[in-house]
């Protein structure tokens, strides 16, 4: 057992967990965060992605010991109160979903996306960023528009801001 | 997954005495031991994190001579600036591992102690003469990689760092599996002081290889053009369900003349 300590959403937890806990089945059993889903369980499909110290993760594939110390933002994170993350809100917008399973893991990777590229995002820069995470539903037409907008929003509120 | 101990060292010294126990691995990003201890595949009694252990991080580039900590992630090797203009070719390989979750925890240095005979820096450190610096001794490239998931590490042994002068032109090509995104057949053109060096992953039967008929095709001139009518033999290279033998050979021709253009682009 490991005694850990992390950030999560911006709250402390500290936990004993078993050594071979992956950080998902943390998430989702010890804190009841179950936004964040366990899709193929083997590092493939990506609907398990959150953000360690700012960068994008699969959660099915770090034990939670590896996490100790760090900083992690999960999709419930992401919303201020009420008001929708940008992305969040695009992806409802845009209908960037069928089932919806794969969604909080598109939407932790398009954050993450989005914030690699400042200089802006293109249909194709999009599509190649979305190598690791699979949708069965929508063909990824509407996730992408959804996360061109997001980009979009977001640029024209950081100017607005500065 | 079975029960496992998990450990953070701080120092090589205290990874190194951790590494004594029976089953200890060392871990780095994860992206190979995690999902073969989920499916039993490796069952490790201890696994010793190496990526908190300061002096394996980081990209110094010093004129041309490179040098990257074994823990540096597939990410931070893509986005370096400096090593971006002395050596793009490898930037152009670590931006194409895996996917964008995947480069922001594998490392170099766990990648190349794993040696699977798909993955992209093997290709990379046999192509640029590298030098894989351990917390024992130096071994060069051509001797490290010996078959595979097969290296000349010891016993708790540990990468450091690899090591390599910037060529005056690399590039790197590949043709991805498209489901797993590792190599099928991927290729490392490298033109210095001491001629062409061409190395192949994903093709051979005995992992990463050298390929002389290529090089030698690409010392008379160094243009894809110079490989047209270059055949590999289909001997001693993979067979599976996503390509032949026959197909790799020809792949490993192929991959060959788009890394050269990469390299002149």
């Amino acid at each position: 057992m490991s005694d850990i300590s992390l950030v999560v959403n911006g709250r402390n937890v500290s936990a004993s967990v078993e050594d071979r806990t992956l950080l998902v089945n943390f998430l989702r059993e010890h804190l009841g965060l179950t936004g964040t889903h366990v899709g193929c369980d083997t590092s493939q499909c990506g609907a398990c992605v959150v953000h360690v110290d700012g960068r994008s993760v699969k959660s099915c594939t770090m034990l939670a010991a590896q996490a100790d110390g760090a900083a992690v933002l999960t999709i419930e994170g992401l919303a201020d109160g009420a008001t929708l993350h940008p992305v969040q809100a695009a992806f409802r917008e845009h209908h960037g979903l069928q089932c919806g399973f794969c969604t909080p893991g598109m939407i932790m990777a398009a954050t993450d996306m989005i914030r690699r590229h400042p200089e802006g995002l293109d249909e194709k820069t999009v599509r190649a960023e979305l190598e690791g995470n699979i949708c069965r539903c929508t063909g990824y037409h509407n996730i992408v528009k959804a996360i061109l907008a997001a980009a979009q929003a977001m640029a024209g509120g950081a100017a607005k801001a500065a | 997954m079975y029960a496992t101990n998990y450990h953070r060292p701080k120092s090589l010294a205290e990874a190194a005495e951790l590494a004594r126990s029976a089953d200890a691995k060392y871990l780095s990003g994860g992206m190979t031991l995690i999902p073969a201890m989920k499916t039993r595949l490796a069952a490790p009694s201890d696994v010793i994190d190496l990526t908190h252990i300061a002096e394996l991080k980081g990209v110094t580039v010093s004129g041309r001579s490179v040098t990257i900590g074994a823990a540096t992630t597939h990410f931070d090797v893509a986005n370096n600036a400096e090593l971006k203009r002395v050596c793009p070719a490898i930037c152009h390989l670590a931006a194409h591992i895996g996917d964008p979750h995947v480069r922001h925890r594998g490392t170099i240095g766990g990648s190349i102690s794993n040696n699977d005979p798909a993955a992209d820096y093997p290709s990379a450190m046999l192509a640029l003469d590298a030098i894989i610096v351990t917390d024992r001794r130096e071994i060069a490239a051509q001797d490290f990689f010996t078959g595979l998931f097969e290296t000349a590490l010891e016993d708790g042994e540990i990468v450091k760092a690899v090591r390599f002068d910037a060529p005056e032109k690399a590039g790197y090509a590949k043709f991805p599996n498209p489901a797993s995104r590792y190599a099928m057949t991927g290729v490392f053109v490298a033109r210095g002081g001491d001629g062409v060096k061409v190395a192949v992953t994903g093709a051979g039967d005995n992992g990463v290889f050298r390929a002389t008929d290529i090089e030698a095709a690409l010392a008379r001139g160094f243009d894809p053009a110079a490989l047209q009518g270059v055949t590999i033999p289909a001997d001693g290279m993979m067979s599976d369900l996503h390509a032949s033998s026959e197909y790799r050979a020809n792949l490993v021709v192929v991959m060959a003349k788009r890394a050269v253009a990469a390299a002149l682009a």
